[in-house]
């Protein structure tokens, strides 16, 4: 349940920059979730909803993208979408732990007033 | 609007429609100051609920694209740093509860005496057995109680290393809390991730914890002194491993019985050079 943390370092972070932007509220939170970051988004929107009232985003519509993993092949130099924890590059069964997507756990905009 | 005393925005009208009304406010205008007041006008700003294009309303969008654990990866990077400059190779020593990381790190710290100067910090909910047990080999030992968390973060990582003599050290091992899931997410600046399973958990756990297994520079299958009697089945543990674990060294050892601790030790000795020619 490491989500509960991790929404609150959202809404921390949210807030302290819609303050700085002097808004008053929170509309809309867009996050990226990587495939492979380790957070569920379900558990992400459960976490939200029990941690929202009371905050800026007492209010506010979030939105999760979630991000396939991709591996980048060391011999075909392709990216491959890693699934199903399958690491082998589909063209030259090359095995490669070059992950370059799936890991992001971000906040990557808001809308605010 | 009235430049001087800004009257036609006091106070709000209350409704959308277009209306004419008196003009009641108590406002008096200063001398020399009069003007007829016509609040007969349209509304354009989203000041009641009922007005009809308030969900079209331009709210500011603000882009952030900031990690959501910024401030712990912050953290982690100023530990890494700070592990660079005193040439200390930091692991981070995760697995479930029981896989015997505290075992393990026994025996590392009996094996590697005379080859590396060890340190440790272990992190646990409560308690602080693991760091009296480990203490027993001589080697300087933090503990880190986290209360109700369910893994350590880089800060309080750098808090513990305060207690430590960083500089008579070549190898920090942190032991993390007992937990395949949470400490997947929580980068301490560690040069290496282990991550151990044990033979008694089950051969598909990296195939049901990816993250963890995903990220893990090394992976150590303990307790194969039980490899029988828990019905081992290594062939596909190992193969699970492979697949969930791309980048990662794999090592079989028992801890107990000292068989395969060697190849591990070395494992590490070797790693410590490697990463001092990176820098």
């Amino acid at each position: 349940m490491h989500e509960l943390a991790i929404m609150q370092s959202a809404l921390d972070m949210a807030e302290e920059k819609a303050l700085a932007a002097g808004a008053s509220q929170i509309h809309r939170l867009r996050l990226r979730i990587g495939e492979l970051s380790g957070v569920v988004p379900e558990a992400l929107r459960f976490a939200y909803e029990a941690l929202r009232p009371g905050t800026m985003a007492a209010e506010a519509e979030l939105e999760i993208e979630e991000i396939p993993a991709l591996c980048c092949c060391p011999a075909c130099n392709a990216d491959f979408h890693v699934a199903a924890l399958n690491f082998e590059c589909p063209k030259c069964h090359q095995r490669s732990g070059d992950l370059r997507k799936g890991n992001e756990m971000d906040l990557t905009s808001m809308e605010i007033s | 609007m009235c430049d001087t005393c800004g009257c036609s925005n006091l106070p709000p009208a209350p409704a959308r429609d277009e209306h004419t009304h008196a003009h009641t406010y108590a406002q008096s205008h200063g001398p020399g100051h009069e003007h007829p007041h016509e609040h007969d006008h349209d509304h354009c700003h989203g000041l009641t609920d009922r007005h009809e294009h308030a969900a079209a309303h331009s709210y500011q969008t603000v882009v952030v694209n900031q990690a959501l654990l910024g401030a712990n990866n912050r953290l982690a990077e100023q530990n890494r740093g700070a592990f660079r400059a005193l040439d200390m190779l930091a692991l981070n020593v995760v697995s479930s509860p029981g896989s015997g990381k505290t075992t393990l790190l026994q025996a590392t710290l009996n094996g590697l005496r005379g080859r590396l100067r060890c340190g440790v910090i272990v992190g646990d909910l409560a308690t602080d057995n693991d760091a009296m047990r480990l203490r027993g080999t001589g080697a300087p030992v933090v503990q880190i109680a986290t209360g109700t968390m369910c893994h350590l973060e880089a800060g309080m990582v750098a808090q513990a290393l305060k207690k430590l003599d960083v500089r008579a050290l070549d190898l920090l091992l942190v032991e993390n809390v007992g937990n395949l899931v949470c400490p997947a997410s929580f980068d301490l600046g560690e040069a290496l991730r282990v991550v151990l399973l044990s033979v008694t958990e089950g051969e598909d756990k990296p195939l049901k914890y990816p993250p963890i297994f995903v990220s893990a520079d090394a992976v150590v299958v303990t307790k194969m002194d039980l490899e029988a009697a828990a019905g081992f089945d290594r062939e596909a543990a190992l193969r699970n491993i492979r697949q969930a674990s791309p980048k990662a060294e794999l090592f079989e050892l028992s801890a107990k019985t000292g068989s395969g601790m060697e190849a591990w030790c070395d494992y590490l000795v070797t790693a410590r050079k490697k990463w001092l020619e990176l820098a």
